[in-house]
């Protein structure tokens, strides 16, 4: 399980990089993991407004599906539509699929340091 | 095996029709089809032989043990569907005038009677055409309730975190939102959860009873009394009548409306996923917002499908009704129950019950701990089930019990099968001990292994495209 | 007493006693002892199968049986090829659950794919479901399906059949979503009325062709109107009609839906019916209900899933677009094997012959005095006239064993499929001309 020590982390296992003015969102390798093979990702639209805490869309496994929560207040800036006919991206590569990039931010949820989510993580397993 | 398609043979064809005998009209310039539709040029052997194949290739509740637990797969008796296929019923037009409908107006009118009187209502619809359409055309009989009262107020209904899908799901359609709460370890509401989520924005509670783990809820008159003293109705989802049809009613339970599923209690086929019957009964209070259909009844109501619901299977469940009788309705569940609980007897020696004492119509197996011992997982255990001319149960729910599976033997099978069944069981349970793999690659005996899931998710193939 | 339970009371009593009981009743300790009905159920004594067989099919004799249906309205009475009786009745077809155990479920599976690809073939689309419970709630959920966070309301054309019109009301109601009428002049949806209706917040309409008098609508010049818009159109068609019809999908639909069952299923009081539903691949996973897909085995066959199951209910709960879980498979297999029967040339000489039949009927009574078409307009094999006499003509009809038409408006609105000879609608004209004449 790899945790980039660069990255911020949510309890709801998506990360966020700071890129300049953009904030960049994905899942991490622990939830790509958990979830196992995904097979559809629904993602926003470019221009919408996501919520810090609030789901912004979501992920499918064959037996599950699960939010996405958006770890930033802001605007959808960039929409990674590649992950529409490659989902399987998430599982094999979850630091280099982004899923969203969010400018204009103006809030940001609790975020967690990579050391203190692997202990997270490992407290769930 | 082929695709229909790929038997076609182009200029094949059944005789059916005569030639026409009045001049030929034509459709309008510019609407005309440019291609035929490439449906299957196909002989009457040809389609009869087909059919016949894939046949062959579906286990039924004629071909064996089908203990598929919240189902309640019991047995379809041939004489229902003998009666349901009459040219009497078949070739009535829903739009018949009803006095030449006289019959059809009969059937309903009896089946209302029987139903009213198990589920202790006033008064029922059989338009929904499925369980969970039932509980669409139920939820709403609760919001046009409160609109009618001009409160506005109630946004929330509440649903225990063991519920099925469709009744979350239902909320949705009817616009609430939905409150989800825990359920106690047992499956059962957990009374001061319930109190926490209760207020003047309550609209409702779904409810199943016998629960979604198969345990009867003690404490059923106190929630529905305190639903209703925050203003809230109660709504019961009629999935688990089967364990107490003729034993208690919902009715008396405290419940306002109900569906049950003619397709799971009153042996009406599953159909390989349909037709079913969603009968929604109300108590007086809600009569006047049952849905009707505007071209058959009266216009002004809210309608939940076309004229008055899937009519010919009411007249199965009427018929397997008659039947039974007073005292068969009881017996049915007793036996339900019954047969439940001995193989749950003969099974605890091996797999763990989720929960050890008397169950009803169905119980839950938690496998966690046997996973852990074997590496062998409830999937591995239900495929195995195949090879020995058994469907699986109902793998994976309730949600709230750990590598579950659910076991639902009903009333139509005899001790023999529930003592054969245990055996697989005894037997699987010591394979898994001694050969672990095998069940992992389980079944070894069917036209196809495993499916490959994650691949028709990933790249949907929903039609044959010609090569 | 009829019983269906095979243990005998001595089996019972052995099973009770392996659980330590002496009686059913200790099953229920869980019940509280004043909620257990404390009588019997106010109901008959059971009968044996045979006083059953005699009683319900004496209630089936108290139906009036008619020799001539000329009554449509949203069930029509087409021939129904015998085979397609007995596939469907088939025990393995009848008794199965929904698919879920793929292994010993390909039959099913294989049967709901061919059915998908039958009704791709009939409306020219990319993707169907495996059914939903009847055209009108088709509609309704193809209505849900074209919403998203921006666009709410849905239109639907006033000349769609009032069933229709209502079941997408109940279900718009449902959701607290704002449903308008779109009005029709001169028995058509009126194109000027819908543009007017159309602006940024509404999703879908829905039109239905032909639509409830009979009529054929310029569903190309509606479709475009909403287009403009940015409005998903949702077709809803008579599946015998699509023999000979120009594809939902070229007529401008993003979605097809259709009343399946003239295809082969029996006009039965009112069900079991079969929704239909299609769309392009851009909208597949917005469809309700189940899907299968194709996919192969773990030795690399070909086989066949229930697919894209994270739409659904039983994983998408509260979030799901659809509650619907139970469809009308059965159905969806009786509309397949009816297909195969009649082939592609069998379904258009049955569109064909409905249709002529129709035109024929409607010349011969359109002779007759005070008969007339109340709408211009080309019409399929349902058609609206004034008819004097209406309630006269009408028992006249009834008491020589002919279904007429639908009292309507202030006309009839008559149908005629292949099924009636022109013997028939001979027959039928002369008892219109005879009390026409008193």
């Amino acid at each position: 399980m790899e945790y980039p020590k660069e990255l911020h982390y949510t309890r709801s296992h998506e990360w966020l990089k700071q890129d300049g003015e953009q904030a960049v969102v994905g899942i991490s390798d622990y939830a790509q993991n958990s979830l196992g093979d995904l097979v559809f990702v629904n993602l926003p639209q470019e221009g919408d407004t996501v919520t810090a805490g609030e789901p912004f869309g979501d992920v499918e496994s064959v037996k599950a599906v699960s939010d996405l929560i958006s770890p930033v207040s802001g605007i959808v800036c960039a929409v990674n539509e590649e992950l529409l006919d490659a989902p399987e991206n998430l599982n094999s590569d979850p630091y280099g699929a982004w899923i969203i990039k969010v400018e204009s931010v103006t809030a940001t949820e609790e975020l967690l340091g990579a050391e203190d989510y692997q202990r997270l993580c490992e407290e769930e397993e | 095996m082929k695709l229909i398609f790929e038997k076609s043979v182009s200029g094949r064809g059944c005789s059916i029709l005569p030639p026409c005998d009045v001049e030929s009209a034509s459709l309008p310039y510019g609407l005309e089809r440019q291609n035929p539709p490439a449906l299957p040029e196909m002989s009457e052997t040809d389609v009869s032989r087909h059919y016949s194949e894939l046949c062959r290739q579906v286990h039924g509740v004629n071909c064996g043990f089908y203990p598929l637990g919240s189902c309640t797969m019991k047995y379809n008796p041939r004489i229902d569907e003998e009666l349901a296929a009459l040219p009497g019923f078949t070739d009535v037009h829903p739009l018949t005038p009803a006095e030449d409908a006289a019959g059809c107006m009969e059937v309903l009118a009896l089946a209302k009677r029987y139903l009213c009187e198990i589920s202790g209502m006033a008064d029922m619809t059989f338009q929904p055409a499925a369980g969970a359409h039932g509980e669409f055309t139920g939820v709403l009989l609760i919001k046009q309730y409160h609109d009618a009262r001009g409160d506005k107020a109630r946004t929330k209904i509440i649903v225990p975190d063991s519920a099925h899908g469709t009744n979350p799901a239902t909320a949705a359609m009817c616009g609430y939102q939905v409150v989800n709460i825990p359920s106690a370890p047992d499956g059962c509401v957990d009374l001061d959860a319930l109190q926490k989520v209760l207020g003047p924005d309550t609209a409702g509670l779904m409810l199943t009873n016998p629960n979604t783990v198969g345990l009867f809820d003690r404490n059923i008159l106190e929630i529905t009394r305190m639903v209703h003293e925050a203003g809230g109705l109660c709504y019961y989802d009629g999935a688990n009548l089967n364990a107490v049809m003729g034993i208690v009613r919902p009715g008396d339970m405290g419940f306002d409306c109900i569906h049950m599923n003619l397709h799971k209690t009153f042996a009406t086929p599953h159909g390989g996923g349909g037709p079913g019957a969603g009968a929604v009964g109300c108590k007086e209070f809600l009569r006047a917002y049952l849905p009707q259909s505007s071209l058959m009844q009266e216009p002004g109501h809210l309608q939940v499908r076309a004229f008055c619901g899937n009519f010919l299977v009411v007249v199965k469940a009427l018929a397997y009704l008659m039947m039974l009788g007073a005292e068969g309705v009881p017996q049915a569940a007793e036996n339900a129950v019954l047969n439940a609980n001995y193989l749950m007897q003969r099974i605890k020696g091996t797999f763990r019950p989720a929960f050890d004492r008397i169950c009803m119509h169905e119980f839950v197996l938690d496998l966690s701990e046997f996973k852990k011992q074997t590496g062998v997982s409830a999937l591995d255990v239900a495929k195995s089930l195949i090879d020995y001319g058994m469907h699986p149960p109902t793998m994976y729910f309730p949600l709230i019990v750990h590598e579950a599976l659910m076991l639902e033997p009903t009333e139509t099978e005899g001790k023999q099968t529930l003592d054969d069944a245990a055996e697989v069981f005894r037997s699987l349970y010591a394979l898994a001990h001694s050969d672990p793999e095998r069940m992992h690659k389980a079944p070894h005996n069917t036209p196809i292994g495993r499916p490959d899931e994650v691949r028709a998710a990933r790249n949907p193939i929903v039609r044959y495209v010609p090569a | 007493m009829g019983s269906y339970i095979p243990s005998t009371h001595d089996e019972q009593k052995q099973m009770l006693a392996a659980l330590g009981l002496d009686d059913f009743r200790e099953l229920y300790r869980d019940v509280p002892e004043q909620m257990l009905l404390d009588h019997p159920l106010d109901l008959p004594a059971g009968m044996s199968e045979l006083e059953v067989s005699r009683t319900i099919r004496a209630l089936a004799e108290k139906n009036r049986r008619f020799h001539t249906v000329l009554r449509g309205a949203g069930a029509y009475d087409h021939y129904i090829p015998s085979i397609v009786k007995y596939i469907p009745a088939k025990e393995e077809f009848l008794t199965a659950y929904t698919p879920y155990q793929a292994e010993i479920s390909q039959g099913i599976l294989q049967s709901i794919f061919e059915y998908q690809t039958m009704v791709c073939e009939l409306s020219g689309m990319d993707a169907a479901n495996a059914s939903v419970y009847d055209g009108a709630t088709a509609a309704a959920e193809a209505a849900a399906m074209c919403r998203d966070r921006k666009r709410r309301v849905t239109l639907v054309s006033a000349a769609a059949n009032p069933d229709i019109i209502n079941t997408v009301r109940t279900y718009c109601y449902g959701t607290g979503d704002e449903m308008r009428l779109i009005p029709e002049k001169d028995g058509k949806t009126d194109p000027e009325a819908m543009r007017a209706l159309l602006d940024e917040s509404v999703a879908s309409v829905i039109l239905q062709q032909p639509n409830f008098y009979g009529l054929f609508e310029h569903t190309e010049q509606l479709s475009a109107l909403a287009h403009e818009n940015g409005t998903m159109v949702i077709l809803s068609c008579n599946p015998i009609a699509l023999g000979i019809m120009k594809t939902p999908r070229d007529q401008g639909a993003d979605v097809f839906v259709a009343e399946g069952q003239p295809l082969g299923m029996p006009v039965g009081f009112g069900g079991p019916y079969l929704g239909m539903m299609a769309t392009t691949s851009a909208h597949m996973r917005r469809l309700p209900g189940r899907i299968v897909g194709q996919t192969v085995d773990d030795k690399g066959n070909r086989a066949f899933v229930l697919s894209l199951q994270a739409r659904e209910q039983h994983i998408r709960r509260e979030k799901a677009s659809s509650n619907i879980c139970s469809n009308e498979a059965l159905c969806a297999l009786t509309a397949s094997v009816y297909l195969s029967v009649m082939g592609p040339q069998g379904l258009a000489e049955a569109a064909k012959q409905s249709m002529s039949k129709a035109h024929y009927f409607e010349q011969q009574l359109c002779r007759l005095p005070g008969v007339r078409l109340i709408h211009e307009g080309e019409f399929f094999d349902e058609f609206l006239t004034a008819l004097p006499k209406r309630e006269a003509v009408l028992s006249r009809l009834s008491e020589s064993g002919i279904l007429g038409g639908l009292p309507l408006k202030d006309g009839v609105l008559w149908c005629v499929t292949e099924k009636v000879t022109k013997q028939q609608l001979d027959e039928a004209v002369s008892i219109v001309k005879e009390v026409l004449a008193e």
